[in-house]
């Protein structure tokens, strides 16, 4: 049977692919941001799944104003690298597994979470940052990868109580699978920023190393804290921390190892956080 | 009843909710054309001509002439759309959030290099700090 064996957080900051696309990942600047996830790197070289479920948003590249699909399951069997309007990321297109893939659709539909199911998606760097600090700058990404697409931009974003819930059907859903597959579950996004009106430049560290310290030990708690919470202390766009929760929530309910931990401000306008925590 | 809004107290934040969305639908719509390089050149042959094709209000189409990222939020705009226009002008994002701070570039990069705006005193409309 497939099972959950890992989960990663990370931000999915656009500056940080522009850095590494333009090969200034040497800069003390991006060093600082790099440094990081060396860890991460080697980690995921001795612990490389099948297939990483990845959570993230699409931010006005796949979706338009035309649809907004609260939740979005990719399930075709490649998916292409968005033109952000700077041209595509120079990075490998992303291969899918439409078999997983349309198991947890069923599954979790049938678990009263109404996905919306997509076969033709761009993936922008919502989802290519994440696999490229992790991965580096390989000729094409090392395992399948099932996009998850959550609406984060148009208010109001699922709960986070609604995201770690969706988590624990996910959860259900692929150790019902028959195929014994490795499968990790990232969640990307956040930590606290605001990229919008006078107020843009917010960061709060004490918010962020509180929400990492919480999303370790209490995440059903955690996953209370209203839409608010988050745009007041963290920012407008810190309210994609709630996709966070879909991850943890796929994870096992004994508690977690945390086996890496980082914590940075800035990368452009964002603080960047990231956390690996392994199924014991 | 009228939706609960609790954010509009939050000082120098437009929340993009579903009434920002219906009133920037067409603003919104036009960044997205510019996803495509020929509309990219044709907006930047004549950025007049091009607006008036989308079925925007003259003071949308003026805040987009203006690079007004404050104002294009007022009328419904949004960040991620708006980036779009950003990207045609070949501006960062860090250039592009700084730009609404009233801030230079540069004092907004060093403000994000020390550890970005803190939340205190900036929670609340007429809060202290």
């Amino acid at each position: 049977m497939a099972h959950v064996s890992a989960s990663v957080y990370t931000s999915h900051v656009p500056a940080i692919g522009a850095a590494l696309d333009l090969g200034k990942t040497g800069e003390p600047y991006w060093q600082k941001v790099f440094g990081g996830y060396e860890f991460s790197k080697q980690w995921i070289k001795e612990h490389r799944p099948d297939v990483i479920f990845l959570v993230y948003n699409d931010h006005a590249n796949a979706f338009s104003l035309e649809l907004i699909p609260t939740f979005a399951i990719g399930t075709a069997a490649e998916f292409a690298v968005a033109d952000e309007g700077w041209g595509p990321r120079p990075v490998p297109k992303v291969i899918g597994h439409p078999e997983l893939a349309s198991h947890i659709a069923q599954s979790v539909i049938q678990d009263d979470f109404d996905l919306t199911v997509v076969n033709k998606m761009d993936v922008d760097h919502g989802l290519t940052v994440p696999l490229s600090l992790m991965f580096g700058q390989p000729e094409a990404w090392p395992c399948r990868i099932i996009p998850f697409a959550v609406n984060v931009v148009q208010y109001p974003p699922p709960s986070g109580r609604r995201c770690f819930q969706l988590g624990r059907a996910i959860r259900k859903a692929i150790e019902s699978y028959d195929e014994d597959l490795d499968v990790q579950v990232w969640g990307t996004g956040g930590m606290s920023h605001q990229l919008q009106g006078p107020r843009a430049g917010l960061i709060n560290k004490a918010f962020d190393n509180a929400f990492l310290d919480r999303l370790i030990a209490e995440p059903a708690e955690l996953a209370k804290m209203p839409h608010i919470d988050y745009v007041r202390e963290a920012g407008s766009e810190g309210i994609e921390l709630v996709m966070w929760f879909i991850a943890r929530g796929a994870m096992s309910d004994a508690p977690p190892e945390v086996v890496h931990r980082f914590y940075h401000v800035p990368a452009s306008n964002t603080a960047v956080g990231h956390l690996i925590l392994e199924n014991r | 009843m009228a939706l609960d809004k609790p954010y509009q107290d939050i000082p120098g934040t437009t929340i993009f909710d579903a009434e920002q969305s219906r009133r920037g639908y067409h603003l919104n719509q036009f960044c997205m054309s510019l996803m495509k390089a020929e509309n990219r050149t044709r907006f930047k042959a004549n950025e007049r001509a091009y607006l008036d094709e989308w079925p925007m209000s003259e003071a949308q189409k003026q805040a987009v002439l203006d690079r007004d990222l404050n104002r294009c939020i007022a009328l419904g705009g949004n960040i991620y759309f708006l980036a779009k226009i950003g990207a045609t002008d070949g501006k960062s994002f860090q250039q592009m959030a700084g730009s609404m701070t009233g801030m230079s570039e540069a004092e907004y990069r060093d403000m994000m290099v020390n550890g970005g705006r803190s939340v205190e005193g900036n929670r609340r409309i007429g809060e202290k700090r």
